[in-house]
């Protein structure tokens, strides 16, 4: 079988496609936003709460999409709990420049761990846009989005 | 001569297949199976030769210059009018507006013909399998001028539901504009029957004829249509063109569209005056290389039997509908009876994207996602479906390739 599809596809990506993290809508969010991909029309909406401290005590997304779009939002909300929000926004610089194939040493030798199974995501340029959609979400919730 | 003797009987596609360059390369070292002609059919050989030869010995301006090149140049143009003419059986070369697609063609009667006579209530019946092209023109009229939009349903095997569409027209509607072919579900319109509901109302219709236009044997005049669109690179010919069928009663009363160089017969400081049509609505410097194109594309069609073109269609529409029919995990969206060449489906547990990654490393390119018909999805809850959508240049062999390939995908999301 084709070695960049077996690295896209492994189980890790899999198994948070089919059983997703912190999936749903926190009712009591300070910040949310809602994302969207015309190209294949994937929603992801992304709901969390910055404590006084401006750390991300809690984090959900809700969405429909592809393997891949399910499985980046849900290792990002596993990631980002418990993140000051500085922590947040350079995770998701390093990610970026990750899923594009780029230099990522910006991301802690943990994090470039975790984020390992991402990385295949570089050799498809058209999917690299699922990968990224629910990252830019979160950065419009924090951003924008406070309720 | 009688250009219908030098059509050949039969059709051979594998014949055929050596007029496409593009399908002798391998995509990832596979051979390419293309099964994205619904989005933009590959070029022929003649075409791209018809354009490169005019390229090199006659072109310039059209309806410009004095000089021979200009004359010359302009009879191509205005020759490949009189081909699309033909192709379509429309009456008049009159009636022929070069665009730069049919998107443009769909908004030029939108903005030209409906746009000035609408009032606030007015009706616009479209319906749910449109692309979003014969869509959001009418949302425009929709915002800007109150007009309101009647939706005509879709029955649950993807066919046009003729009683939504007789309860749909009414007396303040102004258009019915329906697609002759839908773009996700292969389910062909009845013209015919929309026209006569449509004109005992006094009402005029628009036939999105993007996808028809490759796969039905056209003829205005049997049809009855006030207006049809095509685009070019659909039809085998190259992108940037397209045209429209309007009836000569309409186009005399439509107002310019964009105002420019060609479309004018007098401009002073104070007053313009306009070019009958068609000119009136081509302004600038038109697709000119296209247009021969284009012209070589639809003479590179009518060099078949075009009859014998659509039962080898068909034939690979039944062959891939009994193959997927194989598969309990896989459901297609739109069996209507008479459909074309186009097969919508989707997936348990796996996304039209990932489904279309695989598929593509096997060399097979097939759409994946809504296919700019987001009412359609609505209806049949699906945010996107997987389409495969074969051209005169498919075989079973390509159809064969795609169970393969979707068997792959199975086994590593599945």
């Amino acid at each position: 079988m084709d070695q960049h599809l077996r690295e896209l596809y492994q189980e890790v990506i899999l198994d948070h496609s089919r059983h997703p993290r912190h999936f749903g809508v926190l009712p009591d969010a300070t910040h949310k936003a809602e994302g969207f991909n015309p190209l294949c029309g994937d929603k992801v909406s992304v709901t969390l709460i910055l404590d006084a401290d401006g750390k991300v005590a809690d984090i959900n997304f809700q969405g429909k999409g592809c393997a891949i779009s399910q499985a980046s939002a849900s290792m990002m909300t596993d990631m980002l709990k418990g993140r000051s929000k500085t922590d947040a926004e350079a995770l998701m610089d390093g990610f970026l420049h990750l899923v594009k194939g780029e230099d990522a040493q910006g991301l802690s030798p943990d994090d470039r761990e975790t984020l390992d199974v991402m990385s295949g995501i570089s050799e498809f340029p058209m999917r690299v846009k699922c990968a990224t959609l629910a990252w830019h979400t979160f950065k419009n919730a924090v951003e924008e989005g406070a309720t | 001569m009688n250009a219908v003797a030098k059509i050949k009987a039969g059709f051979d596609a594998e014949a055929a297949r050596a007029d496409f360059p593009i399908l002798s390369r391998q995509v990832y070292g596979k051979p390419l199976v293309y099964l994205d002609s619904g989005a933009s059919a590959q070029k022929p050989r003649a075409v791209m030769e018809a354009m490169r030869r005019f390229a090199e010995t006659d072109y310039a301006n059209v309806h410009r210059g004095v000089h021979y090149l200009s004359g010359a140049a302009t009879d191509h143009y205005e020759t490949a009018r009189e081909t699309v003419r033909r192709f379509l059986g429309a009456g008049s070369v009159d009636e022929i507006v070069f665009t730069k697609g049919g998107t443009e063609a769909i908004n030029l009667v939108a903005q030209s013909y409906l746009a000035p006579i609408i009032q606030p209530g007015d009706e616009i019946v479209l319906s749910v399998m449109e692309h979003h092209s014969n869509i959001v023109p009418w949302h425009f009229l929709r915002e800007r001028q109150g007009a309101v939009l009647r939706w005509v349903e879709v029955t649950d095997d993807g066919a046009l539901d003729m009683a939504s569409l007789k309860a749909a027209i009414g007396p303040r509607t102004k258009m019915v504009a329906i697609t002759h072919m839908s773009n996700v579900l292969g389910a062909v319109t009845p013209l015919k029957e929309i026209v006569a509901l449509a004109h005992a109302q006094g009402v005029p219709v628009l036939a999105d004829g993007c996808q028809g236009a490759v796969h039905e044997t056209l003829d205005m005049a049997a049809l009855g249509v006030d207006f049809y669109a095509i685009t070019g690179h659909k039809i085998y010919g190259p992108t940037g063109i397209g045209a429209l069928y309007a009836r000569r009663a309409h186009l005399k009363k439509m107002r310019p569209y964009n105002g420019g160089g060609e479309m004018i017969r007098e401009v002073t400081r104070d007053s313009v005056t306009y070019a009958d049509p068609p000119a009136r609505f081509e302004a600038g410097t038109p697709p000119i290389l296209e247009s021969v194109g284009l012209a070589a594309a639809m003479d590179y069609l009518s060099g078949f039997d075009r009859a014998a073109i659509h039962a080898h269609e068909q034939d690979l529409l039944k062959y891939a509908r009994a193959q997927l029919a194989q598969f309990n995990w896989l459901r297609v969206v739109g069996d209507a009876p008479g459909k074309g060449a186009i097969i919508s489906f989707e997936a348990d547990g796996m996304h039209a994207h990932d489904l279309a990654t695989i598929l593509d490393r096997e060399g097979v390119a097939v759409r994946a996602g809504n296919h700019c018909a987001q009412p359609l999805m609505e209806r049949f809850g699906v945010t996107s479906t997987t389409r495969a959508s074969f051209a005169l240049y498919n075989t079973r062999a390509d159809v064969d390739a795609l169970i393969a390939a979707l068997e792959k995908a199975r086994g590593i999301l599945g």
